[in-house]
């Protein structure tokens, strides 16, 4: 006979799946800043894809979301340790960005309006991978988190999704961008709790 | 997100530096201005300290304590000098 019970609440105390190793549900969306929020009019708005060439393809705020808006509901999860499920978002999939852009490049540096960048694998952008957001949860994205456009890759550590984004670099190497030259993993997989080099 | 001042990473410095960096004086490489870190921008990121240039915003430092090291750049500062 067991002396110890479960108590009456009768509450499962599983962990949810769908969330990565060392992470916590969160209902609210945290705000991390690095410094001053940029306000990007969309007017100005530009998005710029420079591959390893050097060669750039331009898009004005009216031409990249022409290129198609879809509908993603994903969960995303921060290096702080905070995960917020199941939210939906609209934007452009980098797969119609990047679409009849040559390139051999295997890397990509993300830039952003303020001087932000972070480099990602560039086969980890397309498939469905990741796209330029616009709406986060039904709304236009608020300056404070990343808007008028953000990146979005929910397969990896939020930092990857850089806020206020104008444009990618193509690469030949995995040069690391604003966190990974301080430290931050090279790529950071939520689900390996690849944080830190 | 705000900022604060310089300041307000001394503690943090001075677990690296044998003196006081806040009282040092730095050159931006980005606009060339000079000043002291303690006069500096500071923004506390959950992921890292990030301090900023008072005159042009740019980046002069960026501190991330991980459970196994201190990271600490000073990219954004060219050179420091400090009295003897």
């Amino acid at each position: 006979m067991s002396f110890i019970t479960r108590g009456f609440s009768g509450r499962s105390r599983e962990r949810d799946p769908r969330l990565p190793p060392g992470q916590t549900k969160v209902d609210d969306w945290p705000v991390l800043s690095a410094g001053p929020t940029p306000k990007v009019d969309p007017e100005v708005w530009s998005f710029t894809v420079t591959t390893e060439t050097g060669a750039q393809t331009h898009w004005s705020w009216d031409e990249l979301r022409a290129l198609g808006l879809e509908d993603i509901e994903t969960d995303i999860h921060c290096v702080t340790h905070w995960s917020k499920l199941a939210m939906t978002w609209r934007g452009v999939p980098l797969d119609k960005i990047l679409a009849g852009i040559p390139t051999h490049a295997g890397y990509a540096m993300a830039h952003s309006y303020g001087g932000y960048t972070t480099n990602v694998p560039l086969p980890e952008l397309l498939n469905g991978q990741s796209w330029v957001a616009f709406e986060a949860d039904g709304t236009p994205l608020e300056p404070e988190h990343g808007g008028p456009a953000r990146l979005l890759v929910p397969h990896l550590y939020f930092w990857k999704s850089a806020k206020w984004v104008n444009g990618l670099t193509l690469m030949d190497s995995n040069d690391p961008g604003f966190w990974e030259q301080s430290g931050y993993s090279l790529h950071g997989d939520p689900w390996k709790e690849e944080r830190y080099w | 997100m705000g900022h604060v001042d310089g300041n307000a990473i001394a503690g943090s410095l001075a677990e690296i530096f044998p003196f006081d960096v806040t009282a040092a004086v730095g050159r931006c490489a980005h606009c060339g201005s000079t000043g002291m870190i303690g006069d500096a921008m500071v923004y506390f990121a959950a992921t890292g300290t990030i301090v900023r240039c008072a005159n042009c915003d740019e980046v002069l430092a960026v501190l991330v304590e991980t459970p196994s090291r201190i990271w600490l750049s000073l990219s954004g500062v060219r050179g420091l000098t400090l009295p003897t």
